[in-house]
């Protein structure tokens, strides 16, 4: 059994899950992710490894309600478990020493950013992290961040905590201190992984993403998952979830994501019903 | 004489209705139309069907026993060369197998054995069971990875020598193909997970949730205490056609089309929370079995129109006879000859149809069919809001990418002695269709079999 061993709310609709999962926390490593489920007919449900503790035996996710299935699982509470957890998936991050880099996270797409961060200041890398989100509420994990990075930019869409402005602005703010920049990782919301990688790609900075196209297996069995990288078809989940963020069509990828719209809107309704039923 | 009697109809839920609903087309043999069909075996001295049998199932013997109402012996018989039976008397091309070989069909038709198997399996799992009780423990471990039919059988077989056995696998279900893969109104979920829970009660331990190559190695395995282990991985890796607008909205393939409806339960949204999404006209491409299952599926799933697309001829389809016929007869149209060069979208990215080419047969290829060659000028559109690619599998490289040593052939598949199913790593075996690419159930059991009498024979010595 899968148990919650610990639970924090991070930030409105925003929590981090501890949990117990020995043998995947053994094998653990920055970049990759598992797959949950959480009852006999939910979804198998990708979500990224945000840190590993291989002595205790724990993983520990952090995950935004966005659906329906997302929803129940911030609903978790510690000493609850989960029928399923699957991990490590995914290729690990290429760890090394690049020299200066930018860890780039934006909303929950920190999470995924803190353990690849702390990994390359750990080979030695200067680490400069930029964390934006819409507001400052949003903004998540600041202190482990802090921790494992040199430096911290924080942007927010409103101004309402470090800089006013989106992620590239961050970027911006970085480079125009004359800053050589040998390497970014950007994760978060997909339109946000777009914009870095078109704003870095004139500049030739390689920029690796964190693509997350809706998966079933996440072992390379359906292709659900499979993102256009340059004239290449590659899987996600097995080739992934990092690509080169220059040669990722995101415009299909965001089609994509988009296309179970409807259904995910009937069961999220299905949900608020029975909700309301439970009186919940 | 017996044989003048003819072949007995297995009955089947009506045509119309049964398009409708995922519940089991073929209904099985009443007892008493079983002992009829059994009672047209000519009982041969030299028994051509036995040859045809991948496993070599003593199909005589159990035969007569259902034509004198024996019925668990008959089960009994066939499960000493089969473990599976109620699964292979519903899903083996008998057709090509055991049946094409049997005396009577050379003139009339053949006696219907996969429908007797199925009959004796069934009635021995609503009527008491034969339990194999497994040898005194040898105090030797062995892994198996995977659960698919392989190693389904191959555990089985350990277990039965004593030996302690763990299967690994990557799904949160184990079955293989049998769950995500063959839809339930072909293969009831509840009889692979009845023969499972048969290999659980002889001690077998089933780890699900285990990807190999992940979480473990085959190294890692037999560095941590496991004597031998055997590979099963199947040839889950879909091939995609490599053509513009193949990775549209609304196109599958077919392992995921399938895995949706069958492993995630689908076609019971919303009340399970996966979804899949059908178009009034589907195209599904190629002509195995595969393909008839996702066509079958996508009409059930709601779907007015349902194509298959194959670019040989009917005679070339691979699928099973039967399932070819159920498809028609449920209204899957066939465009033979014909194949898609682009998947068309739409402006929100959704698939909206496709330039089919026609094709004629040219010369035979390397393994004797003629080559489809496609006709210059004959493109033409077929509509499609859903197209489902269904061309072949081949074996996910998971386990065989990080397994240091372990010799393959250029298309990924595992090199073994055809004799031992000995990879060439010491201690490690392999089988089924990650050895020898998409093929049956029936010889990825005998395959697994063999494995595991070698692997009996490897652990005497160790
Ligand atoms: C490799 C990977 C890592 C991820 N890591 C995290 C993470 O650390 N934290 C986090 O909060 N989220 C993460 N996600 C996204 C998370 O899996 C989705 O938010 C979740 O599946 C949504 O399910 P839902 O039912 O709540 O929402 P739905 O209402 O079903 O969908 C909302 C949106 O989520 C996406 N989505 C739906 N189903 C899936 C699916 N099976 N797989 C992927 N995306 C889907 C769709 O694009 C959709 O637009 C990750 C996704 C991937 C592929
Ligand atoms: C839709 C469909 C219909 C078919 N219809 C028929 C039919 O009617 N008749 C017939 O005879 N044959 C049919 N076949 C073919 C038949 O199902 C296969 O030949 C057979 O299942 C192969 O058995 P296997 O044990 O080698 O592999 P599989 O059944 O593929 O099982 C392999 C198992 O290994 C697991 N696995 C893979 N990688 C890992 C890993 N890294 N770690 C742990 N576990 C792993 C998989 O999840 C899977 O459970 C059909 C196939 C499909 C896809
Ligand atoms: S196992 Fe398959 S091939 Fe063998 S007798 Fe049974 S149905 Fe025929
Ligand atoms: S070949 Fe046909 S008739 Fe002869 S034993 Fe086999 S099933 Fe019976
Ligand atoms: S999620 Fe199925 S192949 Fe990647």
């Amino acid at each position: 059994m899968y148990t919650v061993v610990k639970k924090r709310v991070l930030a409105k609709a925003i929590v981090l899950l501890e949990i117990e999962a020995p043998d995947v926390a053994k094998k653990a490593q920055a970049g990759q992710f598992v797959i949950v489920r959480q009852f006999d007919n939910s979804e198998r449900i990708p979500l990224t490894i945000m840190d590993y503790d291989r002595q205790k035996g724990t993983v520990t996710i952090v995950l935004q309600a966005v659906g329906y299935s997302s929803t129940l699982l911030t609903k978790l509470e510690e000493g609850d478990s989960l029928l399923d957890f699957v991990g490590p998936l995914g290729q690990p991050t290429e760890i090394k020493n690049y020299g200066t880099v930018l860890s780039v996270g934006g909303g929950v797409g920190v999470a995924p950013i803190h353990p690849i961060a702390r990994a390359l200041k750990e080979a030695g890398n200067y680490v400069i992290s930029i964390l934006a989100a819409k507001n400052k509420d949003l903004i998540i994990l600041e202190k482990e961040m802090r921790a494992v990075s040199d430096e911290i930019v924080i942007t927010t869409d409103d101004g309402s905590y470090g800089l006013k402005g989106f992620a590239t602005h961050g970027v911006q703010a970085v480079l125009d201190r004359g800053l050589n920049i040998d390497a970014i990782w950007a994760i978060g919301p997909m339109i946000m992984m777009k914009s870095v990688a078109d704003f870095t790609r004139p500049l030739g900075i390689k920029t690796f993403v964190s693509m997350n196209p809706i998966m079933v297996d996440g072992t390379g069995m359906c292709g659900a998952c499979r993102v256009q990288v340059g004239e290449e078809t590659k899987f996600a989940c097995v080739h992934g979830p990092e690509f080169d963020g220059h040669l990722v069509d995101f415009d299909l990828a965001m089609k994509r994501s988009a296309y179970y719209r409807k259904e995910e809107a009937m069961v999220m309704e299905k949900y608020k019903c029975q909700c309301q039923k439970e009186g919940i | 004489m017996a044989s003048k009697l003819p072949r007995q109809e297995m009955p089947r839920q009506d045509a119309l209705v049964r398009s409708k609903n995922f519940k089991e087309v073929a209904l099985g043999y009443p007892p008493e139309t079983a002992m009829l069909e059994a009672s047209r075996c000519l009982q041969c001295k030299n028994p051509k069907c036995v040859k045809g049998c991948p496993v070599g199932v003593d199909i005589p013997q159990f035969v007569e026993k259902i034509a004198k109402g024996d019925f668990l012996e008959a089960a009994k018989i066939i499960k000493n060369k089969n473990l599976l039976p109620a699964i292979c008397g519903r899903v083996c091309p008998q057709e090509s197998q055991c049946e094409a070989q049997c005396i009577l069909g050379i003139k009339g038709e053949p006696v219907a054995i996969g429908r007797l198997e199925r009959f004796a399996a069934d009635y021995e799992m609503a009527h008491g069971e034969c339990k194999v009780e497994p040898k005194a423990s040898t105090g030797k471990k062995v892994a198996v990875i995977g659960s698919g039919p392989a190693g389904l059988t191959c555990a089985a077989e350990l277990a039965r020598n004593g030996h302690a056995v763990t299967i690994f696998e990557a799904l949160h279900v184990a079955g293989g193909v049998l769950m995500y893969g063959i839809p339930e109104f072909r293969l009831p979920k509840a009889i692979v997970q009845k023969e499972i829970n048969g290999l659980r009660d002889m001690g077998v331990e089933i780890k699900v949730n285990q990807v190999v190559g992940k979480i473990t190695s085959v190294q890692e395995l037999l560095n941590i205490g496991y004597d031998a282990v055997f590979i099963g991985t199947g040839a889950g890796l879909p091939y995609f056609l490599n053509i513009p607008g193949e990775n549209l909205c609304g196109v599958y393939s077919a392992n995921e089309f399938l895995t949706r409806s069958n492993l995630m339960k689908a076609y019971d949204f919303p009340n399970f929370i996966t979804p899949i999404k059908v178009g009034e006209q589907v195209a599904v491409l190629g002509g195995g079995n595969v393909a008839m299952d996702a066509a079958r599926t996508a009409l059930r799933l709601g779907a007015k129109n349902v194509h298959i697309i194959y670019r040989r001829s009917r005679t070339e389809l691979p699928a099973r006879l039967e399932e070819v016929e159920n498809a028609e007869e449920e209204g899957v149209e066939f465009h033979l000859l014909t194949f898609p060069k682009e998947i068309l979208g739409d402006e929100n990215g959704n698939v909206k149809g496709m330039i089919c080419l026609r094709y004629e047969l040219g010369e035979p290829d390397q393994s004797g069919r003629r080559m489809p060659v496609p006709i210059k000028g004959s493109e033409f559109e077929i509509p499609a809001q859903t197209v489902v690619v269904a061309i072949g599998q081949r074996p996910n490289p998971l386990v065989t990418m990080t397994t240091k040593g372990l010799e393959l052939n250029p298309r990924g598949t595992i090199i073994v002695d055809e004799k031992t199913m000995a990879t060439s790593i010491p201690g490690v075996y392999a089988g089924g269709d990650v050895v020898t690419g998409a093929a049956t159930v029936i010889l990825a059991m005998g395959a697994g079999k063999k494995a595991a009498a070698s692997i009996n024979e490897y652990l005497a010595t160790k």
